[in-house]
């Protein structure tokens, strides 16, 4: 079989994946898609140790170690989205945005920017 | 050297049946995964994702990975995606049509995965184009080629799995489970 | 000890007692008057022995070199002939009479310790500067001269006006010396050597190639320090430091030292006509200038700081026709009688409370309450006026038979013109001189109107001095016969034709004045004009420094009073207001030089202010916005950040490729 299939399969897949990721607004969604990101990762992993026929079998251990670790992370993951709902009362990414640089912070920090350089150049003036 | 070989006798315009199968099976798992990250419903984009991890079962059967084929129906869409099913249930997902379920930033989302897909298929296409994997012989991944190799060579960060895999679950009990004071307010 | 490690001894104790005096100073009081006092008339001693022991036979060299200086070796050396071993005498006596004065002038002066210390420092220079065989050691001295005027002149730092004039002393002197410091060098350079016996051999066998050119620029050094026009504007305003202090700079050190340098170089500037020329007439110009805004002078020191200025220019002009031996004499005899004119001038103002001569006039009995200052102040003003047989007389005439042997063609090398340009301007200004004397006697002494408050006796120490130095004014000129030996070997002595000319202009002056003064007189009968400081238990300092910072709130000027009882005001007619303001120099000086700079800073201020300030607000404004733009990119959606992070790699990945791709 030629290689190019299963590379460009899970290069499509990965990015599909990708795409969810950054796109999708409800966090299981995102996890969804990273699911799909991982699965892309172990077409390719299978692939390429059957095509190279490799003696310890390293992208089946891989793989399988994969797998098991995505239904680790899933577990967590989901925990961690049901204590943000629980908490919050939403699983929304975008509405997660304590660490926003707030307006209100902005506009004090330019006033007393401008405070400040208007008593220096006060000062300037006293010495001159 | 068996397999320059092979790609001398077999030519690119000329499919064998594996090849037009994993064709055919690849692109109804690009499909399901494409309905799965656009789809409005939230469900629907769990049951597109049992669709889509099915496919890449059966891509592991055609490319001889057996075990792994069926590890994979076990674990994802066996219970990863009860799992998630389980979550949207938890979080009180709307069923049917939600109008919000992307994100403003789903163009730049496009922009980046289009982009990152066309250099990725170029670079791959550009490497592997003359390479051919030789299916013929003994399967790669049968059960006992698997149980093989992973309790000879790989036996040991198996075990380290298996830790952290008891890590995760105890994870995951202490984060879901309702604090004490919840309890008492009740 | 020999005369050699004696003369070393003169510059040095000075220089030993002001280290001491300024380390001392604070803990230990009670040694700065004998620190000060006695290093300086150990010098003096020690000079004397020194002049003694050389006799005024053939100069005494010495020479040692530290260090290897490059091409052109710089040696500590002596060079000790009949003017060195002279002047050297003077100066330790003027220091000497300076300090035992200063004692008790400034007896209460909270700054009394580095005062007498940068004293000693201005000695040890002059006595440097004098004993010096090596030019660059001679420009150590002279610099450090000009330091210690700016400290000096400046010493009532509380005063505006001080510190103007302080500051002004220090950068019009700085002026003349840059160009000197190049004629320094061009003089080195082709003669190859800085000794002074080395440049006079060179000099004699021809070996220098620009004499013009190296005479010029030596004199703008010369004219800055020896306060000859057009760099003199200095020399004035420098009254606004202590008395004892300008005594000093006018009689002995600094203002001598220019004078005393182009007598020890005179070949050098006879080898040029040209230089010769410019001498005279900057001579003659300085002479008769000084000589009549002398005469509308209203405080008393400035009168005597442009007399001062106008016998520099006897010397000078003495040097221009080529008789070094009669401007050093001048210098000599001048020295004596212009310190115990300053000297006497500050007990004068201690005890009259002022040093406005408007005011002098219009109070009486001042002689009877300062016996001794009045009767030193006429020995030396007649001295001054050049009245035989004082020593001013003596001096002068030999100055005045110099001229006139220039001028009737009689000295090689002196184009005749300098000499008559001298001859007539000495005439002239002997005649102005004995009118600004008989002017400055008159109003101090024979002043009408209430007494003058009692201050009780001035101190023992600042009346034995000026009796000290009224000896040599008295009698210094007798001794004209046996100087010859000292100086070049001409003869110093007065001719009948001079003699006669310069005593007689001097006595016309004079007369003139005084019936100038007799007509005027009437007109004092006005009340007093101006304030009288009366501090009697205080040190005389304490009057003097209020007497500066009061003239000109009282008079409107600080040079001069609107008194219509003053016979300068009548003499000179139309010309007393141009005179009382030195001729309009300062203004014009304030025009070229003080204005320009002004302008220029003003425009590096607006520069400054305006464009530089731009770009470091620009410079603030920039990363300002910057930092905005960025705070905006922080959104908190994390899907954001991330999209951008891959974006980025996604970028570079390709990037990677490409040149990949283009590489292969």
């Amino acid at each position: 079989m030629h290689l190019a299939y299963p590379a460009v399969l899970a290069a499509l897949l990965f990015c599909t994946g990708l795409y969810g990721v950054l796109a999708r607004r409800n966090a299981i969604l995102v996890l969804m898609s990273v699911e799909l990101m991982l699965n892309a990762v172990n077409l390719n992993l299978v692939a390429f140790d059957v095509w190279l026929r490799d003696t310890l079998h390293a992208g089946q251990a891989l793989t399988l170690f994969t797998i098991a670790i995505a239904a680790a992370e899933i577990g967590i993951g989901l925990s961690i989205v049901l204590m943000v709902y629980r908490n919050r009362g939403t699983s929304d990414v975008d509405k997660l945005r304590d660490t926003a640089e707030g307006p209100a912070a902005d506009d004090e920090a330019s006033a007393m920017a401008d405070k400040a350089a208007q008593e220096a150049a006060q000062k300037a003036e006293a010495a001159a | 050297m068996s397999h320059l070989a092979a790609a001398a006798e077999q030519g690119f315009l000329s499919p064998t049946g594996v090849e037009i199968a994993f064709l055919l099976v690849g692109i109804a798992t690009l499909g399901a995964a494409v309905v799965t990250v656009t789809t409005k419903q939230l469900v629907h984009a769990a049951l597109w994702l049992v669709v889509a991890l099915g496919g890449l079962a059966v891509e592991y059967l055609l490319l001889t990975a057996e075990f792994i084929a069926w590890v994979q129906v076990l674990i994802y869409v066996g219970s990863v995606v009860v799992l998630l099913l389980f979550g949207l249930m938890l979080t009180k997902a709307p069923i049917g049509r939600s109008p919000d379920a992307d994100s403003g930033n789903r163009w730049a989302a496009l922009t980046v995965a289009v982009a990152a897909a066309a250099a990725l298929v170029w670079v791959v296409v550009d490497a592997f184009r003359t390479q051919w994997i030789d299916l013929d012989g003994p399967a790669q991944g049968s059960t006992r080629v698997t149980g093989e190799f992973l309790f000879q060579h790989w036996v040991l960060p198996f075990e380290a799995l298996s830790v952290l895999l008891l890590a995760a679950l105890v994870g995951a009990i202490v984060l879901s489970r309702k604090s004490d004071n919840d309890k008492e307010q009740r | 000890m020999t005369t050699t490690t004696l003369a070393v001894l003169v510059p040095l104790l000075p220089f030993l007692g002001a280290v001491a005096g300024l380390l001392l100073g604070r803990t230990a009081p009670g040694f700065v008057r004998p620190l000060a006092v006695l290093p300086a008339l150990a010098a003096a001693v020690l000079a004397v022995i020194v002049a003694v022991r050389q006799g005024g036979g053939r100069a005494i060299d010495a020479s040692t070199q530290l260090t290897p200086t490059g091409s052109v070796p710089i040696d500590l050396a002596l060079h000790l002939d009949g003017f060195a071993a002279l002047v050297a005498v003077l100066v330790g006596v003027v220091a000497t009479c300076v300090q035992l004065y200063s004692t008790g002038y400034l007896r209460d002066d909270p700054r009394y310790p580095s005062y007498a210390a940068l004293v000693s420092l201005f000695t040890s220079a002059m006595l440097l500067v004098v004993y010096s065989g090596d030019l660059m050691v001679l420009l150590v001295g002279w610099e450090i001269m000009g330091i210690c005027s700016y400290f000096l002149v400046g010493h009532y730092w509380e005063t505006p006006e001080a510190r103007a004039a302080s500051l002004k002393a220090f950068l019009v002197t700085k002026l003349g010396d840059v160009p000197f410091l190049f004629g320094l060098f061009a003089l080195a350079t082709d003669a190859g050597t800085f000794r002074i016996t080395g440049i006079l051999r060179a000099v004699g066998s021809g070996g220098l190639d620009h004499p013009t050119l190296i005479a010029l620029l030596l004199l703008a050094g010369v004219a800055g320090k020896s306060a000859q026009f057009p760099l003199h504007t200095w020399l004035p305003d420098a009254m606004a430091g202590p008395t004892p202090v300008s005594a000093l700079i006018h009689a002995a050190t600094m203002v001598a030292a220019g004078v005393y340098f182009v007598a020890r170089l005179l070949p050098v500037f006879a080898a040029s006509a040209a230089a010769l020329t410019v001498l005279a007439v900057m001579a003659a110009v300085t002479m008769v200038g000084s000589a009549l805004a002398a005469l509308a002078q209203d405080d008393i020191k400035r009168v005597l700081a442009y007399s001062t200025i106008g016998q520099l220019g006897y010397m000078t002009g003495a040097l221009a026709v080529g008789d070094r031996g009669a401007a050093v004499f001048h210098l000599i005899s001048h020295g004596a009688f212009k310190a115990l004119l300053f000297l006497g001038a500050g007990v004068i103002i201690h005890a009259a409370g002022t040093n406005s001569l408007a005011a002098m006039s219009r109070m009486s009995g001042l002689p009877k309450r300062i016996p001794d200052a009045y009767w030193t102040m006429t020995i030396a003003l007649f001295a001054l006026a050049a009245i035989p047989p004082f020593a001013g007389f003596f001096s002068k005439e030999a100055v005045l038979v110099a001229a006139e042997h220039a001028s009737l063609g009689d000295t090689t090398g002196v184009p005749s013109g300098a000499g008559w340009t001298v001859l007539v301007a000495g005439l002239l200004t002997a005649l102005l001189t004995a009118a600004y004397a008989t002017r400055l006697w008159l109003l101090a002494f024979r002043g009408r109107g209430p007494a003058v408050p009692d201050h009780g006796r001035q101190p023992l120490v600042m009346n034995g001095v000026l009796w000290v130095l009224a000896v040599p004014s008295l009698a210094f000129g007798l001794a004209v016969t046996y100087l010859d030996d000292w100086f070049d070997g001409h003869a110093l002595t007065p001719t009948v034709t001079t003699a006669v000319l310069g005593t007689g202009v001097a006595l016309v002056g004079g007369l003139v004045t005084y019936g100038a003064w007799r007509h005027t007189t009437a007109m004092a009968a006005r009340p007093p004009i101006g304030a009288v400081a009366a501090h009697p238990e205080d040190s005389p300092a304490v009057s003097e420094a209020e007497a500066i910072a009061t003239h000109t709130p009282a008079y409107g000027d600080i040079a001069s009073a609107p008194d219509p009882a003053d016979p300068g005001r009548l003499l000179l007619g139309p010309l007393h207001r141009h005179a009382a303001v030195g001729f309009h120099l300062d203004a014009v000086y304030h025009a070229l030089f003080v204005r320009p700079v002004l302008a220029g800073a003003e425009l590096v201020r607006f520069l400054d202010r305006e464009v530089v300030e731009t770009y470091v607000r620009g410079a603030g404004a920039v990363p300002r916005l910057l930092g905005a733009g960025v705070r905006r990119a922080q959104t908190g959606n994390v899907q954001t950040y991330l999209s951008a992070l891959l974006a980025g790699s996604v970028v570079l990945a390709i990037a990677a490729v490409i040149v990949a791709a283009v590489g292969a």
